[in-house]
């Protein structure tokens, strides 16, 4: 009987969904483009990955440990960081350069601003830029044991030619994780068919992107210097799954749409009017700074208000 | 009169004005002032020595003439009249550091000139030279010139360490050392000055803990106890919670303490 008296407070129903589910998805569908890095740059790249790691879950435990708070290393989320920094990053790179992004991303982007869930960008994405600050030379270096020269955004951008399928397969160099559109593609169908993204970023994203570089490309709708745009550089990656980080992605859905427009834009206007080949990581993190105005302009009617007057 | 004695403990001697501008309310790491140079010019420890001791003469003489003339210039029309003396300084400093200074002259720029509207001198010319005799303004200026010097030496030499691998030129790190570029750039501007602000703001915590009382900040008292944050104050004549009758009665004191300030002040003079 007394089972029956039982009174507990609300949610009755739980979601199986946890954070850590959610982040080991993530995990799972950054493995195949992180397993063709190895396999394409070789063991330089898994040490990179296993450095910055190592880093990232490090510095998330030893800064809650000292702090006397509570361990959330076991939600994977410091496993994400780490790995997406880790594929952001060109394999020629020494150890070194991990795990002092590593150690930024989750000290003074994440953790100094409250841990998971308080981070006003994404956290693998400022450590790139501080990296791509700080050490200019080193992380725009893409020469490695298998490729030499420019990577194929670089060498679109001074006017030569590329192999369009051999950027679709990944055979090209750049970061460790950037070059194969196949294997993130893989990862992303993944999620989005687990429900842990849906493409309402990445779509729009993609879309407005498209539409800018036929307008402002100079090429017109040559669909060649399109693919190539689209499968050349961190855009696959950045869409799919640093766009769409839950923390500093808009909530509203009308919201994430102007997102992705806006990604899209200023993603185009970095790789064809600004001086290097790349933008996404720029672009994506300019865009998370927008995110709370962009949430409060398409904050949704409530219902029952009368339409066109916010409650 | 009676309240001579307390007076003299606040506005304090020389050595608690240097003190006070060097520690207790450092105006970069407490008080939070002039963070334009303080963030613009400390790519470099000399940089930013170059800059603090600019300003420390710049403070120090322009406190000295506002506090001479503050029984003479009208509450109205102050404002102007404290940017007039402090841009004349500034100009005599501009011109001799071009003379005799070149290097550091090229290296400062634009931001000599944007001296006059630092705010560490006009608030230290609003908030105690205008209202407290020359000499301890005048090491009101000296103290507080010396706490801007240090907490800008300090960072320019954390950002020229990390950002450079030297410190006033010299090589410091090994040759390994890979130089991080964004602490000379203006990001590494303010990963410094917070870091330096949270360690700090850790020793004084520290030192409340032990039950030293660090948090209060003596100087500066303009008599104006509705706007003043510091609850601790002996002197505080009506807080918020206080009735109406007692808020009259404080106004009362306070204007007889300004009168007894004034006279105080033309005495020592």
């Amino acid at each position: 009987m007394s089972d029956l008296m039982k009174v507990s407070s609300n949610p009755h129903v739980r979601s199986k969904v946890t954070t850590s589910s959610i982040m080991l998805a993530v995990v799972v569908a950054l493995l195949p483009a992180a397993g063709f890095g190895i396999y394409n740059f070789g063991l330089d790249a898994l040490i990179l990955i296993v450095v910055t790691v190592a880093a990232t879950v490090f510095t998330e435990y030893a800064y809650e440990k000292l702090m006397g708070k509570k361990v959330t290393i076991g939600d994977y989320s410091a496993v994400v960081t780490g790995l997406l920094l880790a594929l952001n990053l060109p394999s020629s790179a020494p150890w070194w350069i991990g795990a002092v992004g590593g150690v930024f991303a989750i000290l003074v982007v994440k953790m100094l601003f409250g841990g998971l869930g308080q981070n006003f960008m994404n956290p693998a994405l400022a450590a790139r830029c501080f990296l791509l600050i700080s050490f200019t030379s080193i992380m725009t270096n893409f020469d490695c044991d298998t490729y030499t020269g420019a990577t194929p955004l670089a060498a679109l951008k001074s006017g030569e030619g590329v192999n369009i399928l051999d950027m679709v397969i990944g055979r090209t160099s750049g970061t460790i994780g950037e070059t194969s559109m196949i294997a993130i593609v893989i990862g992303a169908s993944f999620l989005v068919l687990l429900g842990v993204i849906d493409l309402r970023i990445p779509g729009s994203y993609i879309i407005s992107f498209v539409i800018f570089i036929c307008l402002f490309g100079g090429h017109g709708l040559d669909t060649a210097y399109i693919s190539a745009h689209l499968a050349g550089g961190g855009l696959m990656l950045g869409a799919f799954f640093m766009a769409t980080d839950y923390v500093t992605r808009p909530i509203t859905k009308n919201g994430q749409y102007v997102f992705g427009i806006l990604l899209g834009i200023l993603t185009g206007i970095f790789r064809i009017f600004g001086p290097s080949a790349e933008g996404v990581s720029y672009a994506i993190i300019i865009g998370n700074l927008l995110v709370p105005l962009i949430e409060k302009a398409t904050l949704p009617v409530a219902f029952g208000t009368k339409g066109g007057k916010r409650a | 009169m009676s309240n001579n004695g307390s007076y003299d403990s606040r506005s304090g001697s020389s050595m608690e004005r240097l003190y006070n501008g060097l520690v207790k309310e450092n105006p970069t790491f407490v008080l939070m002032l002039g963070m334009c140079p303080t963030l613009a010019v400390t790519t470099s420890a000399m940089n930013g020595l170059g800059m603090g001791l600019t300003t420390m003469v710049v403070l120090a003489l322009s406190n000295m003439i506002i506090s001479l003339l503050r029984n003479i210039v009208p509450d109205k029309v102050r404002i102007p009249a404290f940017i007039v003396v402090i841009a004349s300084f500034v100009t005599m400093v501009e011109l001799l550091l071009e003379g005799f200074i070149p290097a550091l002259y090229d290296a400062l720029g634009l931001y000599i000139p944007l001296i006059v509207v630092n705010c560490i001198i006009l608030g230290r010319a609003e908030a105690y030279a205008s209202k407290n005799p020359v000499i301890p303004s005048l090491f009101d200026g000296i103290g507080m010139g010396l706490g801007f010097s240090f907490a800008l030496t300090c960072i320019g030499a954390v950002r020229e360490l990390i950002g450079a691998g030297e410190i006033f030129g010299f090589h410091i790190m090994p040759d390994a050392y890979v130089p991080c570029a964004i602490f000379i750039m203006a990001p590494g501007a303010f990963f410094v000055l917070a870091a330096l602000t949270a360690i700090q703001n850790k020793i004084r915590i520290n030192g409340e803990k032990k039950g030293r009382d660090m948090s209060k900040i003596q100087s500066g008292c303009n008599e104006d106890c509705m706007n003043c944050q510091d609850k601790g104050c002996s002197h505080r004549f009506y807080g918020a919670s206080d009735g109406a009758k007692e808020k009259e009665a404080g106004k009362q004191t306070v204007k007889r303490e300004d009168k007894a300030l004034k006279a105080d002040g033309r005495e020592r003079e």
